[in-house]
């Protein structure tokens, strides 16, 4: 026996549209190109003297953060802004111990105020699939990142970034180092150039900061930097937290900089028109050399502002989405 | 119906456009296509013109009204235009005139660009069926469909007009 | 009352019957099986013409969430669920509020078990104060007051000198000891095995040495103090492995095994749905394999529900915040006859996994039916189908297989004789 027959993917539509953007596990090539499409018109927009479109007029966006984040949560409200949104964060403490009931109960008075989509930062892996599913359903649910789970607009805005620059991931070689037990947006990155095509996926870690059974998102795993950095076209390198310093993940941080982090010496081991890409915050002298994340390969700053861009695209396309399902919804009731 | 062969339209809308930028006293026209009929019929009409300026495009879809209702358009491309707006005379092309809602739009995207001296329109059709109060300084024909059928523009060459009869 | 239960087939794993017979019941005992005894008149009698009559089934582990949880259960809802899935006796775990570590918490539940009348109840008591893992539990007066047997369930000693000594202990006094063997350190934190499908949800996992190392220190603990042993819960095929090895040198150790990880897999885990939330967690296709080979070869000698009822609230959060468990027991007999649908026991087999197994695993006198034993007796149409969730008598409805059909149909469970259940 079988648990629960599979149900049509719960951030697609009737018409295979994005009505939620909770993860990339799931979604064709088809749909990460269409994202990626249109996050380069909206690009174009934000080149303009008024970067501001009318698309989401009258629609409120809420952001609501159950964990700190000043880059996603500001390049979230930047892009609703920028789509003519009314926007409101919320920065929502999980001390109290009852959190799943808070998230419950927080979203539903959200909801009661007519919000039109939420942008959800939560740590617990699952948080937003649990939102689209139990509490909101008919408001579009944008994923900020769950957990160890998933940040699905920075996997997007990190292909974005290399399609740019590479033009497409057919041919890439792509690294990320660093701590991929903890990094939601390993996986992400992980399951995006999987989806996308790219040939080439590393990960350099040491065992204590890979997941079990990492090798079936389809990526080779390296231990020595050297070897996984030879001749790439794109390293991703992660933020290591300090706290991993503690339970006998690492041995310190300067070791982990050692054997791991990015310097100039070890980029010219990749190809000499390597990008070097970082999620941010960085932390330099642990992950990164200065020199290298302010160097000429570098396009960390580049990545913030194609994340503006393919907020916008996510946002709009995921509120286009359940206006198409609400409208389907009354069609099917009128019907019956 | 007949349906007009648009290259019979172009001469004509040609030398209509040429006398209305005299009479404006326009002498250095921006020329803008709207995705994408507009930029086709804006493309044979500067063939006929022999005008070899850089044609602007606009993709009006962050712009529509009607998101709530219809969506985001998915093939949504990026605006194309190679020269400033600020202060120009602009001719706006598009293809069928129907409702005006489409030029709105346009016109609203113009301005987050800047502020144009002028802005003149051409459309290729003018079915009459306006919403708004927009009307064609320079047009190919003008003709009025029953409430259920449309015109559908293929291109760009030949530019050919079909009718559509909408089913539900 | 006499009563006659007409043309069944009865299976009694215990003495291997399997024949069509009648059945007589007279004070609530088997008086004969085939001919009626001298004199008989039967005052009512049962037609059970194409039902299996085998002995009512006995499940380990049934949590009834009294007394202290009264949002997620109450002994009168969950053995009447209990009696629905064709059981007639029970353990409870000791995971009460207050813990059942004193002989008043045991003989509460007792009392209340018999005023609601549906099936026998035995409790397990707590190995130590508050199920701290420190001070032991009077574990004498709490076998006085009925209880079958003693754990600490998953919060297992941290202190391997003191949980020695337990075991110890309970050996002078031939007390049962249940493990639910799981390693404090490696588990912490845990919520889904360690695995790629783990690792692909993002969630943190609990290895399978969580249950393996803490398996082997239990059974080199049970051999060294000689305390009778029952490992509870098993889900993994090398924990499976670690006990069949400890068996074949001679260590009379038994088994269990949820039924629930016969049958599901962390690939359930897709989609986060909080009705696969258990601990221990959903361990790999490998792994239910290798659990179902050994109910088949009879190293894991018990099937159980590991019954936990939950109120609605408590799985209506992110996966890591809901409260594992699945309630279970109203199912036990449908679900577990899928094993039989899957090939993979027979039918005799599968009722000795759910009877005689699991009653002699803690010495209940339960398991069997025979002429001067208890009437407690399960009738069941094998042919017959249960829609999950149709009827529904545990407060807790969070089953991931509400709305499946079922193989088989639960008729009649019978306690010393009376009717506690009729569908």
């Amino acid at each position: 026996m079988t648990p629960t027959e599979a149900k049509r993917p719960l951030q697609l539509n009737d018409q295979g549209q994005l009505r939620h953007f909770l993860s990339l596990d799931d979604l064709p090539r088809e749909l990460l190109t269409e994202i990626l499409d249109t996050a380069d018109s909206f690009l174009e927009v934000g080149a303009r003297a008024v970067k501001k479109v009318p698309l989401l007029r009258g629609k409120t966006v809420c952001n609501v953060f159950f964990e700190n984040s000043t880059r996603t949560r500001t390049t979230f409200e930047l892009a609703a802004q920028r789509l003519s949104a009314d926007v409101i964060t919320l920065n929502v403490s999980t001390s109290s111990t009852s959190k799943g009931e808070s998230l419950f109960d927080t979203l539903r008075n959200l909801e009661a105020m007519a919000a039109d989509m939420f942008v959800v930062r939560h740590g617990d892996s699952g948080a937003a699939h649990f939102i689209a599913e139990h509490v909101c359903p008919d408001v579009a649910i944008i994923n900020g990142g769950d957990g160890r789970h998933s940040h699905p607009t920075q996997g997007m805005l990190d292909m974005l970034t290399i399609r740019r620059h590479k033009g497409s991931f057919e041919n890439l070689s792509v690294a990320i180092v660093g701590d991929i037990l903890h990094s939601r947006v390993a996986r992400s990155n992980m399951i995006a150039l999987k989806t996308l095509g790219c040939p080439d996926i590393r990960v350099i870690a040491p065992k204590t900061l890979l997941p079990v059974g990492i090798e079936q998102f389809g990526v080779t795993t390296y231990s020595n930097m050297d070897a996984g950095l030879k001749d790439v076209d794109v390293v991703i390198m992660l933020r290591l937290q300090r706290e991993r310093m503690q339970g006998g993940l690492l041995p310190s941080e300067g070791e982990f900089y050692r054997l791991f982090g990015l310097t100039e010496q070890r980029l010219k081991l990749a190809k000499p028109d390597a990008l070097v890409m970082h999620p941010g915050p960085i932390n330099r002298g642990v992950e990164i050399e200065s020199a290298v994340a302010d160097g000429p390969q570098s396009v960390i700053l580049n990545q913030v502002t194609y994340g503006i861009a393919i907020r916008m695209a996510v946002l709009s396309m995921a509120m286009s989405g359940q206006n198409t399902q609400r409208q389907l919804n009354q069609e099917s009731e009128e019907q019956n | 119906m007949n349906l007009p062969d648009p290259a019979q339209l172009l001469p004509e809308m040609a030398s209509a456009l040429i006398s209305h930028l005299n009479k404006r006293q326009i002498s250095t026209p921006r020329f803008i296509g709207i995705r994408t009929g507009g930029v086709w019929v804006a493309q044979a009409l500067l063939e006929t013109l022999g005008n070899e300026e850089p044609l602007g495009i606009l993709d009006v879809s962050f712009y529509r009204d009607d998101f709530t209702q219809n969506g985001l358009h998915p093939q949504v491309q990026p605006s194309e235009l190679p020269f400033e707006i600020e202060g120009q005379h602009i001719v706006l092309i598009d293809d069928v005139l129907m409702s005006g809602r489409t030029i709105r739009a346009a016109m609203n995207e113009l301005f987050d660009y800047g502020r144009p001296a002028s802005i003149s329109l051409v459309s290729l059709l003018d079915l009459d069926a306006r919403d708004l109060p927009i009307r064609p300084d320079v047009v190919g024909a003008t003709l009025s469909l029953p409430g259920e059928q449309r015109v559908k523009l293929s291109g760009p060459t030949p530019l050919t007009l079909e009718l559509q009869t909408l089913t539900n | 009352m006499r009563t006659r239960i007409l043309g069944a087939r009865v299976i009694d794993p215990n003495s291997g019957l399997d024949q069509v017979s009648d059945l007589f019941i007279e004070g609530g005992v088997i008086t004969a099986i085939g001919d009626a005894p001298a004199n008989f008149s039967a005052e009512h009698n049962l037609d059970a013409n194409g039902l299996v009559a085998a002995p009512g089934l006995v499940d380990l582990n049934v949590a009834l969430r009294e007394p202290g949880y009264s949002r997620k259960g109450s002994i009168a809802t969950e053995t009447l669920a209990a009696a629905a899935g064709g059981v007639t006796s029970l353990c409870c775990p000791p995971f009460t509020k207050p813990v059942l570590d004193t002989p008043a918490v045991a003989e509460m539940i007792l009392d209340r078990a018999r005023e609601a009348g549906h099936t026998k109840v035995f409790p397990i008591g707590a190995l130590s104060k508050g199920l701290e893992g420190e001070q032991l539990a009077e574990l004498v007066a709490l076998r006085d007051a009925g209880c079958v047997a003693f754990s600490n369930g998953l919060d297992c000693f941290r202190n391997s000198r003191t949980l020695r000594r337990a075991m110890e202990y309970a050996a002078t006094f031939d007390l049962t000891v249940i493990f639910h063997s799981q390693d404090h350190d490696l588990a912490e934190g845990g919520l889904a095995h360690e695995g790629a499908r783990a690792s692909f949800l993002g969630l943190p996992g609990i290895p399978e040495t969580a249950e393996t190392v803490a398996l082997a220190r239990n059974l080199l603990l049970v051999e060294q103090t000689g305390v009778r042993a029952h490992f509870s819960q098993l889900t993994s095929a090398r924990g499976a492995q670690l006990i069949a090895e400890a068996q074949a040198r001679g260590l009379k150790v038994t088994a269990d095994v949820a039924l629930y990880q016969l049958i599901l897999t962390d690939e359930a885990l897709q989609g986060f749905s909080s009705l696969y939330h258990v601990q221990p967690p959903l361990r790999t296709a490998t792994d239910r394999d290798g659990l179902r080979q050994a109910v088949k070869a009879g190293t894991i000698q018990a099937i159980c529900s590991h019954h936990q009822p939950h109120e609605a609230d408590a799985k209506l959060a992110p996966f890591g915040a809901t409260e594992p468990g699945i309630s279970s027991v109203q199912l036990l007999l449908p679900l577990a006859m899928t094993l039989v649908q899957d090939g993979l026991i027979d039918l005799p087999t599968l009722l000795q996994r759910l009877t005689i197994g699991p009653a002699t695993a803690l010495r209940l006198p339960a398991g069997t039916l025979a002429v001067g034993q208890a009437a407690d007796i399960l009738l069941f149409d094998p042919q017959g189908s249960t829609l999950a969730g149709e009827t529904w008598f545990s407060k807790g409805s969070n089953s991931p297989f509400i709305g499946h059909c079922l193989p088989s149909a639960v008729r009649y469970t019978m306690v010393d004789g009376h009717t506690c259940y009729q569908a």
